[in-house]
């Protein structure tokens, strides 16, 4: 069962390390880890995707709001949130080929963003199984390098995360 | 203080130890940490220095163990800060408030694999509560108030704070934080346990009828000794305690079972497989309490309280939990259970073939050979009980576990979760520090003993009192145990050959004797306790005995083996 875990944390050098860390050392795997800068510039965000039973998405949502530096941790639900992700996709086109290519873009709204004589890039932004049916799609073609961000994610309505009032810690590193 | 008076982040390290009582500092100096020793030559902290940064660490954590405050070690970069681990992993599996100093490389050379350069940050990650890497001076008082804040509340643990050479030579003006730090992300008194959660724990206090309270290591911590008696007198229960518990309850109290697990009494042991409400205060679930998981308190519900919320639910789902210190939530609930029909009081039942079932088996030699437990007695009486124990790893250990009746909090010294051998001398130089007028024995064993043996000199060198007892049976007791229970008797480096420790302890310069027969043990032994400077004595004992009862590794605690004659 996959689960989608929320934290702001101090926006320190080496909270990444911590965070990665602690999944690493109790066997948990991470999916995916997308991390990056709030409205506050002292605390970050990040989103991480883990595979595990509920009692171990508890259980990591408990270990990480032990470390100092996470200021809040939550799991967030499935059917009570919103996620995306972005992709760029690089693939091998042609003059034969490139219209073929951006039809198939066009129907994922995608966009293309770069062409080159043999190649092109596109840009994707949606869940991930969208993100996983372009790829499919696209492996008739060929795909040449692929970079995606993470899955990012916001509980919808009126649930917000907002990191405690109070002076942010003394760096720590 | 004029605004613009400037000092140097090493004089702030020591200002800041001052301010936060820290006067005691066990450490060893070398080149980035210079700066500090430089600031430290004439000031009133009392440094005491170690032959070896594991010792350091060890020192400290018993010092706030045999204190209850904050302890700290200090050490150079790289090589001294690398020996300071295993004593960071030590504090942070028992769970002790220590600060640990490291000097770095300078701010101009990190991550450049410079001389004596080691990435402690990273590397003590696992093993620490917090850390810190300064890079400013003005950071500092900031850091060592935060670090002392951390290390001290909620569930206590180690902090590192790592000081660049550079940093400790920068002048800054310092501003010292005032009162307890406000730390966004750290909270260490969780709100009170919710009226509906409280509801259900004396819903299932009333329910039960053979209740049974487990005391942990959250409950010495908490200090709780009042409140789990009060507790234990209310609900008319056995009491069983874990390692880390011993001291909590005393001794001969009559509802106490004794200590439980892999060597606890078979009582205590099947009290928990008979019991139909289990009650942690302040425990985690350590296997070594526990046995195989799946048989573990079969028929019972779990009334978890513990004050780390991530402990709820990692080993063992508990029915009710109510997250706080154990006093604090103990204070809540006891007011709760007047009047209320929750005193059900019960034995557990005990095969014959387990001679009653109090009390620990033990081997027994009618030919004046010294037997561990018979040693374990000696120490008891010779110091009335009311020594402070510390051990090291392994049979001896929990020999002293089983046979020294504790009475107190802080009584008992030992390396709980991490096992650590070598941790006995430098954590019973640490207690005694603590408690300079005490008697402060340190029981070791012939292994144990010569992983640290070199902080004798600081033993000497400081002339602190300790009585020391090693236990010396020609092997690595516990191994052997194991290799002859589990290995089919191959003894597989577990012999050990061992210096003459009385010539050691005389190139050390401190008092030893030699007991070898069971009917000189207790004269020796009164006679080492009533020397008024430290004192080794190297206890022969059998060779081969084992440590009974004990529950076979991933077996259930119900399937305890005890001496075949007994």
């Amino acid at each position: 069962m996959r689960h989608t875990l929320a934290a702001l944390v101090e926006n320190h050098f080496g909270v990444l390390a911590r965070v990665s860390g602690l999944f690493a050392r109790r066997g948990f795997n991470i999916e995916s880890l997308a991390v990056g800068p709030t409205e506050d510039p002292s605390v970050a965000r990040m989103t991480i995707i883990i595979d595990g039973d509920d009692r171990m998405r508890d259980q990591m949502v408990r270990q990480m709001q032990k470390l100092v530096d996470a200021l809040d941790v939550r799991a967030l639900h499935a059917e009570s949130m919103v996620s995306r992700e972005l992709a760029l996709i690089k693939v091998r086109a042609n003059a034969h080929n490139r219209s073929q290519i951006m039809q198939v873009v066009d129907v994922f709204r995608g966009q293309v963003i770069d062409v080159s004589k043999e190649s092109l890039i596109i840009e994707l932004v949606g869940d991930e199984a969208k993100v996983g049916a372009l790829l499919e799609v696209l492996g008739e073609f060929e795909i040449l390098e692929v970079a995606r961000t993470g899955v990012l994610a916001l509980a919808r309505g009126s649930e917000v995360m907002v990191a405690p009032g109070v002076e942010a810690q003394a760096p720590t590193a | 203080m004029d605004e613009r008076q400037e000092t140097s982040g090493a004089e702030m390290v020591v200002q800041g130890l001052l301010r936060e009582g820290a006067d005691v500092v066990f450490g060893h100096p070398g080149g980035a940490i210079l700066p500090v020793y430089d600031a430290l030559h004439g000031a009133p902290i009392h440094h005491y220095l170690m032959r070896h940064e594991q010792g350091a660490a060890h020192a400290a954590d018993g010092f706030a163990r045999a204190s209850g405050r904050v302890g700290v070690c200090m050490s150079t970069s790289g090589p001294g800060a690398t020996n300071l681990i295993t004593g960071l992993a030590n504090a942070h599996m028992d769970s002790v408030g220590i600060v640990a100093l490291t000097g770095q490389v300078g701010i101009g050379l990190l991550g450049t694999d410079a001389f004596q350069e080691a990435d402690i940050l990273g590397m003590t990650m696992p093993v620490v509560k917090h850390s810190y890497l300064v890079r400013r001076a003005a950071d500092l008082p900031r850091a060592l108030h935060e670090a002392f804040h951390i290390a001290g509340t909620g569930r206590p643990g180690p902090v590192l704070v790592d000081l660049p050479k550079s940093v400790a030579n920068e002048r800054a003006q310092a501003i010292w934080p005032e009162g307890t730090p406000r730390l966004r992300g750290y909270n260490p008194d969780p709100p009170a346990p919710a009226a509906r959660d409280l509801e259900r724990a004396v819903a299932a206090l009333e329910g039960a009828r053979r209740p049974l309270l487990m005391v942990g290591g959250g409950a010495a911590k908490a200090g709780a000794q009042a409140e789990v008696l009060a507790l234990a007198e209310t609900l008319g229960c056995p009491v069983i305690c874990t390692l880390m518990g011993l001291g909590v309850l005393p001794g001969d109290h009559p509802a106490h079972l004794g200590m439980m697990g892999m060597h606890g009494t078979p009582v205590a042991n099947l009290a928990t497989t008979q019991t139909d409400l289990l009650i942690g205060l302040g425990v985690r679930f350590d296997d070594r309490v526990t046995g195989a998981l799946p048989h573990f308190a079969p028929n019972a519900k779990i009334l978890h309280i513990e004050m780390d919320p991530a402990e709820i639910g990692k080993i063992v789902a508990p029915h009710v939990a109510l997250v706080g210190d154990v006093r604090r939530v103990l204070q809540i609930l006891l007011p709760l259970l007047v009047g209320r029909d929750v005193r059900h009081p019960w034995l557990p039942e005990v095969d014959s073939s387990l001679g009653g079932g109090f009390g620990y088996p033990r081997e027994r030699f009618t030919d004046g050979r010294i037997s561990g437990p018979d040693t374990v007695d000696a120490v008891h009486r010779a110091t009335h009980g009311r020594a402070v124990v510390v051990t090291d790893v392994g049979q001896h250990q929990m020999w002293a576990a089983q046979h020294y009746p504790f009475s107190r909090i802080g009584q008992f010294i030992t390396s709980g979760g991490l096992g650590t051998m070598g941790f006995g001398l430098p954590a019973a130089i640490g207690a005694q520090v603590a408690r300079p007028g005490e008697t402060v024995v340190c029981l070791t064993g012939d292994g144990s003993f010569q992983m640290t043996l070199q902080e004798l000199a600081v033993v000497r060198s400081y002339n602190l009192p300790l009585k020391i007892f090693v236990f010396n049976n020609g092997y690595l007791g516990m191994v052997r145990q194991w290799q002859e229970m589990f290995y089919e008797e191959r003894y597989s480096y577990s012999e050990i050959w061992s210096p003459d420790f009385c010539k050691l302890a005389e190139a050390y310069e401190i008092p030893s004797v030699r007991v070898e027969r069971s009917e000189e043990l207790e004269g020796t032994v009164q006679r080492a306790v009533e020397t008024s400077g430290p004192v080794l004595v190297d206890v022969r004992q059998v060779t081969r005995e084992n440590c009974w009862p004990i529950v076979p590794a991933g077996k259930a605690l119900h399937e305890m083996m005890v001496p075949p004659h007994s």
